[in-house]
């Protein structure tokens, strides 16, 4: 078993990945020499203690932080070499990535609808049709009733489902899901996780999640473990 | 998507209770500076709205309105001698304050000379202007006597027959208007028991002199009235308003009556400078500074506020950074609300301000260059105050949403 994806064409390649925190006789290798491929479709699993560096990887494959050393390439193309980023980091991020994470992390002050369609009208799109594609996305995810409603009057469950949608607004290669179940009950968990499936082999998406939740892992294609900064692959029990 | 709007939306009451606050706070700074133009108006109001080319007044000083100004009645004839004087009139100018129906009656007296004089260039919005040379006033409306109110002053009562609006003194109190006689009645009014003393005084001087011995007559004459008094002279007047004939150069006429050396003359011009610069200069200055000081903590209050409002946001914000928001969408949120406050905290301040500057008790006077000057500055400090918050929100690390 390796880190290499089973099949199709690779949407993420990041390769001898390190992040070191700190220098001299404080500093953390959070990340050490990591390398990993996604396919498109493809939904695996990011496993690990507290403090392995399963966030610090999502950080670096999501741009939000560079790497010391390391190449990572998305959608074939480069976009960190070690620590220097070879795109607009923050374009990128908005035309290729969407993240969720444990809390939703909804803008507050948006409805359901105005949070999906804001990561589209960020990445230019025109509002008219941002607005009919928010829809159809939360009408997809199944709280289309709840479109109109501030995050504040969603459950935990609706407001996560809220979060893919605006994951997915503007159809990006790789989703990027931190500990999205942690906040929910084994049943909605599972509903999510199930979710982040649909959507990796519906809309051919690449989808990491980072999971402590070892209940919901038949819903994976491959998973990865962490263990000081180390990525090794890990057998995943048989889906139900 | 305006994303100002929908904050603002979302927490909209906390917004217009901000707005409130700003806007009674700008409300002050305008006051502050209405006030400062009352003030100028008041100080220069009569040299403005009477009709002179030439103030005579008193050698040395400043005018009736500045300081305490006396000149002999008989200048008003010296002065109608010059050439090139058109018409000269007296005019008197005191502050008394006497009790009526038990509050106090603060009344700046004006002297018209009658009859030339009728105080038919006064802004009368009620009756008329002087009909008679004695016992009738034009007062001030803000002296809250009506049409037909009679008003006991010294030992005769006046009735008013006509009202002005906005005519105050340079120290806020109100004007009011009689003839020269009524006026100068009213400021050298004694009681009799003074009047008897002085008499007695007049005989017990004239009693130890020659001439009160050798000639008996003179001191009858000193128990007599004042009036009656060849010797005394008539009481004194504050100033000599003086027309200059049509041709004549007011300078030239100034430059004649400059060399007499009982009196001072004075342009309207030069009598406005000195009544803006000297009477009513610390005042307007201390307001100016307090205004000045006003509109900078208005500024840091604002500042604060914004950078309150960002730090309330400053998660979101992270999000949007994560989601590859470009920084002019973030800008955009936190300047958009920064300028909307600050526009509608002005208009609040206006709308409060023109219904309660008439409540104050010295002019308030909004000009529309003052208007717009404030709208400048507040637009100014809306822009400033939001600088702290969006430099803060610049300052925020995507992966802060991860924290």
């Amino acid at each position: 078993m390796s880190n290499a994806p089973r099949n199709g064409d690779a949407v993420l390649e990041a390769t001898n990945l390190t992040k070191i925190y700190g220098s001299g006789h404080t500093e953390v290798v959070a990340v050490r020499d990591a390398t990993l491929s996604v396919a498109r479709g493809e939904i695996v699993a990011l496993l690990g203690p507290s403090g392995a560096g399963k966030s610090t990887l999502l950080t670096l494959i999501g741009l939000i932080l560079p790497p010391n050393t390391g190449r990572i390439v998305i959608g074939g193309e480069t976009v960190f070499e070690n620590h220097l980023a070879r795109v607009n980091v923050r374009r990128f991020r908005r035309r290729h990535l969407g993240f969720v994470f444990q809390k939703a992390n909804l803008i507050p002050f948006l409805t359901a609808v105005e949070n999906v369609r804001l990561a589209m009208e960020i990445n230019d799109q025109p509002s008219r049709a941002s607005k009919r594609r928010a829809m159809e996305l939360l009408e997809y995810l199944g709280v289309g009733e709840r479109a109109d409603h501030l995050p504040s009057k969603l459950s935990g469950g609706e407001q996560q489902r809220v979060a893919v949608a605006r994951a997915l607004a503007n159809q990006p290669n790789l989703i990027l899901a931190d500990e999205p179940t942690a906040a929910l009950d084994s049943v909605r968990g599972r509903q999510v996780m199930e979710l982040f499936r649909k959507v990796a082999h519906e809309q051919n998406a690449g989808v990491i999640v980072v999971t402590h939740d070892q209940r919901a892992l038949d819903v994976f294609d491959r998973s990865l473990e962490m263990e000081d900064g180390r990525l090794n692959p890990k057998a995943l029990p048989a889906r139900a | 998507m305006n994303l100002a709007s929908r904050d603002i939306r979302h927490n909209f009451g906390r917004f217009v209770l901000t707005t409130i606050g700003l806007g009674l706070l700008l409300m002050l700074v305008m006051g502050m500076g209405g006030i400062y133009r009352g003030l100028v108006q008041e100080a220069t109001l009569m040299v403005d709205r009477i009709d002179t080319d030439l103030w005579v007044v008193q050698k040395d000083t400043r005018g009736p309105f500045a300081e305490l100004s006396r000149i002999p009645a008989n200048v008003e004839d010296r002065v109608r001698a010059v050439p090139g004087v058109l018409s000269s009139r007296a005019f008197v100018s005191t502050t008394i304050q006497r009790e009526r129906n038990g509050q106090p009656l603060r009344i700046t007296v004006q002297g018209l000379s009658w009859p030339e004089d009728r105080g038919q260039w006064l802004p009368i919005v009620a009756g008329r202007a002087l009909g008679q040379a004695h016992y009738e006033m034009i007062a001030d409306e803000s002296l809250k006597l009506p049409i037909g109110a009679k008003v006991k002053l010294a030992k005769d009562t006046y009735a008013v027959v006509g009202l002005t609006r906005g005519m105050n003194s340079p120290s806020g109190d109100s004007m009011a208007f009689f003839t020269l006689r009524d006026s100068q009645a009213i400021q050298f009014d004694l009681s009799g028991e003074a009047v008897r003393l002085e008499r007695s005084a007049r005989y017990s001087r004239a009693k130890q002199i020659d001439l009160g011995r050798a000639q008996p007559h003179v001191i009858e004459r000193g128990l007599g009235p004042s009036s009656a008094i060849p010797a005394l002279g008539p009481p004194a007047i504050s100033a000599v308003l003086v027309k200059v004939r049509p041709g004549f150069d007011p300078n030239q006429v100034q430059s004649i009556i400059a060399m007499w050396p009982d009196v001072s003359v004075y342009s309207t011009d030069g009598q406005r400078d000195l009544l803006v610069r000297g009477t009513v200069d610390r005042a307007r200055r201390q307001l100016g500074l307090f205004g000045i000081l006003l509109i900078i903590v208005s500024g840091i209050i604002m500042a604060l506020i914004l950078y309150t409002l960002t730090l309330d946001k400053l998660h979101d914000i992270a999000m949007l950074k994560l989601m590859g928001a470009r920084n002019t969408v973030i800008l955009g949120l936190i300047m958009q609300q920064a300028v909307l406050l600050g526009a509608l905290a002005y208009i609040v301040a206006y709308i409060i301000g023109q219904w309660v500057f008439p409540w104050f008790p010295r002019r308030v006077v909004i000009i529309p260059d003052d208007l717009w000057m404030l709208a400048g500055i507040v637009a100014g400090i809306s822009v400033l105050a939001s600088v702290l918050g969006i430099a803060k929100a610049l300052s925020v690390e995507p992966n802060e949403v991860l924290a």
